[in-house]
């Protein structure tokens, strides 16, 4: 229990009128890799974003805690500034704002809520250009407008790169792997390994279990229709690959209550 | 009504003591302002209706009602540093409460004429007269009208060779008065300035600012002519600008606006010879109940022509911005290419923006295309910044410098470019503290 980082209690999410997240539960301790894994449209990236503070769902029954503490009324700022950060399966174009000065600024920002100075231009360039370089990016993806013109995989290997240079707590990764080719998936694997550690957790948003065979989970989790229907270890991914999601579909119909 | 009866009686009385005043101008300049007052007597001010579609949007009743004084005496003192502290590196020549004043203009570059028009008027007695009035017709325009009835100082430029120093025309207004700058540009062939035309107020409070500028570039001039509209937020600013390109010319535009309470930016380009270029761009920043409408044609007249118009509007609070304009592909002016586009970025839902860019096209194998857009910021933008712990504010701050970057690097002279970034945020009341 001293560990605990992330704990989501009997989550009801609504879009409006549509109950996307139906009662999920998931308590993620430090030092931990959750992986969780389900079909298109069951409610993964709802749980990452409401996790983070997107607005626009609607919490209508359950908790969200953090260190213990609910962190719903919190804005996604001072949720960052916390500790939590979400890799977006869609990363944001930021026209006119160049990644650079983003990444900057975020650092800065996560530096002055710890009381710390802000991080000096030397530093920052060499810190920036050493985990740039460690992702394949090139250094010129720097200058440019944050994710303007980039590639899917460029935009998922800048996601990580923030990840790696902002060294949050806990970190929410969603489909980072989608639309990687295998050379660049080994390298985002390597960033978010170098990153883990006893003090960190992760929690990963897949579809296909070939990244697992790099970020060794510690547990996986299907979440179908709104419900983690079935949880178990590595092995389970392996499972969901040879036999698709139906069978655990009809379980949860039929009312199958899921595994610990 | 009686007020704009007042006015014009105001106006007359102002024009009849003029006339008497400068006895010694050339016969053909008193005659030209005589003939322009006279039009204005028969058309007067334009009217916001229906039908009218260069006013549609803009009433100017509020401006048309109120009497101001033409600047008496002496002007007062200026503190350049602290009411236009963006020209280093420039050379300059000043006006204040529309006279030119000696005392803050600077020694000119090699190849560069900038003096007061009322000096040129005998010493470049040609030039003026070539083109002064040639541009900026009156006939129809009760703004240029009025501007020619009170033709007396202003500043002549003409430019030859290659000046590498930027040139700064400043009109500062000191206090509650009309004035009507007039500004005359020549860019003599193949020669190439960079000229930074602002409107600045030394105190806060009403004013009038009647101003025409005229535009000739001689073949193959290059001239890149950025206009700062940045008086104080009570002020009216009704802008003039005509420009004239002759043969394989380049003329670069930028209008910048950040002041002014009712502010009006009539800008035609006529291209008026083959393989004339024009490269247009304007960005307005509103808050407050400020009015800013940018009327802004292109007239291609003449075959190989291009443009390319871009302006962005930030606009807050209970602002409202208009843009409009033609782009006009003259029968014969084949091969053009002109695309025009306005973009806005609405922050306040009080906030109001009327795009309406249209095109004609007259002419064969033309290139031409025209898009407004209005928007919000998005909300993925901001949650996207925020979710790397950069508070709102400042993720704001962050997306607006963005949106204005698009315009604002095109200004190579980089002091100015600085602090016109600057100026743009403390432009909107939401960013005065964080900026
Ligand atoms: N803003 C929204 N408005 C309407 N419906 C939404 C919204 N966000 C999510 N939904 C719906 O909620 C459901 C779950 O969406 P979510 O994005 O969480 O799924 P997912 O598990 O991440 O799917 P995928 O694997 O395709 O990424 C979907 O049916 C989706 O259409
Ligand atoms: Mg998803």
């Amino acid at each position: 229990m001293a560990d605990l980082l992330l704990e989501v209690r009997d989550l009801h999410v609504a879009v409006g009128d549509n109950e996307i997240l139906k009662g999920l539960s998931l308590a993620v301790n430090k030092g931990e890799v959750h992986a969780i894994m389900g079909p298109n449209g069951s409610g993964k990236s709802t749980l990452a974003n409401v996790v983070a503070g997107k607005p626009g769902y609607t919490v209508t029954a359950g908790d969200v805690l953090y260190e213990g503490e609910s962190i719903l009324t919190k804005l996604p700022d001072e949720r960052a500034r916390a500790g939590i950060f979400l890799a977006l399966q869609y990363p944001v174009e930021l026209p006119g704002v160049r990644n650079r000065d983003f990444l900057r600024a975020a650092l800065d920002a996560l530096r002055e809520s710890r009381g710390e100075d802000k991080v000096g231009i030397r530093d920052f360039n060499k810190l920036m250009q050493a985990k740039a370089e460690e992702l394949g990016l090139e250094p010129d993806m720097m200058k440019r407008n944050v994710n303007e013109g980039f590639s899917g995989g460029e935009k998922k290997r800048n996601e990580i790169l923030q990840l790696v240079v902002l060294d949050p707590t806990l970190a929410l990764l969603d489909e980072t792997d989608s639309g990687l080719d295998i050379d660049a998936l080994k390298v985002v694997a390597e960033g978010v390994n170098r990153f883990g550690g006893p003090e960190k957790a992760i929690v990963l948003v897949t579809h296909y279990q070939r990244i697992l065979d790099y970020i060794t989970p510690d547990f996986v989790h299907v979440l179908i229709d709104g419900r983690i229907v079935r949880s178990g270890g590595r092995e389970l991914a392996l499972e969901l690959e040879k036999r698709g999601y139906d069978w655990l579909r009809e379980e949860a119909q039929a009312g199958a209550a899921p595994s610990a | 009504m009686t007020q704009a009866v007042a006015t014009h009686e105001q106006y007359e009385a102002d024009f009849r003591k003029l006339q008497e005043s400068r006895s010694s101008d050339p016969g053909w300049l008193k005659d030209l302002r005589n003939a322009a007052f006279g039009r204005f007597q028969e058309i007067g001010f334009p009217v916001a209706r229906k039908g009218n579609e260069l006013w549609k949007y803009t009433d100017v009743r509020p401006l048309a009602a109120e009497t101001f004084p033409q600047p008496a005496g002496v002007p007062a003192s200026v503190d350049a540093a602290q009411v236009f502290p963006f020209d280093d590196g420039m050379a300059r020549v000043a006006f204040v409460d529309g006279r030119f004043s000696q005392e803050l203009s600077t020694p000119l570059p090699d190849g560069l004429v900038a003096m007061s028009l009322a000096q040129a008027y005998t010493e470049h007695s040609d030039d003026v007269q070539r083109h002064l009035s040639q541009h900026a017709p009156y006939a129809d325009e009760g703004f240029t009208a009025l501007n020619t009835a009170f033709l007396a100082d202003g500043a002549f430029v003409l430019s030859e060779g290659a000046v590498q120093t930027p040139l700064h025309i400043v009109y500062v207004t000191t206090g509650r008065v009309v004035t009507h700058p007039r500004t005359l540009i020549v860019g003599r062939p193949t020669s190439e300035l960079s000229v930074v035309e602002s409107y600045v107020s030394a105190t806060g409070g009403k004013h009038f600012t009647n101003s025409v500028t005229e535009v000739a570039l001689e073949e193959g001039a290059q001239v890149t002519h950025r206009r700062l509209l940045i008086e104080n937020q009570e002020a009216y600013h009704v802008a003039t600008t005509r420009v004239h390109q002759s043969r394989d010319s380049v003329y670069r535009s930028l209008v910048y606006e950040a002041g002014g309470g009712l502010v009006r930016n009539d800008l035609t380009v006529l291209l008026d010879a083959e393989g004339a270029e024009a490269h247009l761009k304007g960005l307005y920043v509103t808050a407050g109940k400020q009015h800013v409408d940018n009327n802004v044609n292109i007239d291609h007249a003449k075959p190989h022509g291009y443009s390319r118009l871009y302006y962005k509007g930030i606009v807050d609070e209970q602002s409202k911005a208009v843009f409009g304009g033609l782009v006009l592909v003259r029968p014969g002016a084949d091969k053009t290419d002109a695309y025009q586009e306005d973009k806005n970025l609405i922050l306040s839902h009080e906030a109001e923006v009327d795009s309406k860019p249209a095109l004609e096209i007259y002419a064969d194998d033309v290139k031409a295309g025209h898009g407004a857009t209005a928007g919000a910021i998005a909300d993925e933008a901001l949650f996207y910044m925020q979710s790397r712990g950069i508070d709102p504010e400042q993720a704001m701050l962050f997306l607006v410098r963005g949106f204005v970057s698009e315009i604002l690097d095109s200004v190579t002279i980089e002091p100015l470019r600085e602090w016109l970034v600057e100026r743009t945020t403390q432009a909107l009341p939401r960013f005065r503290e964080a900026a």
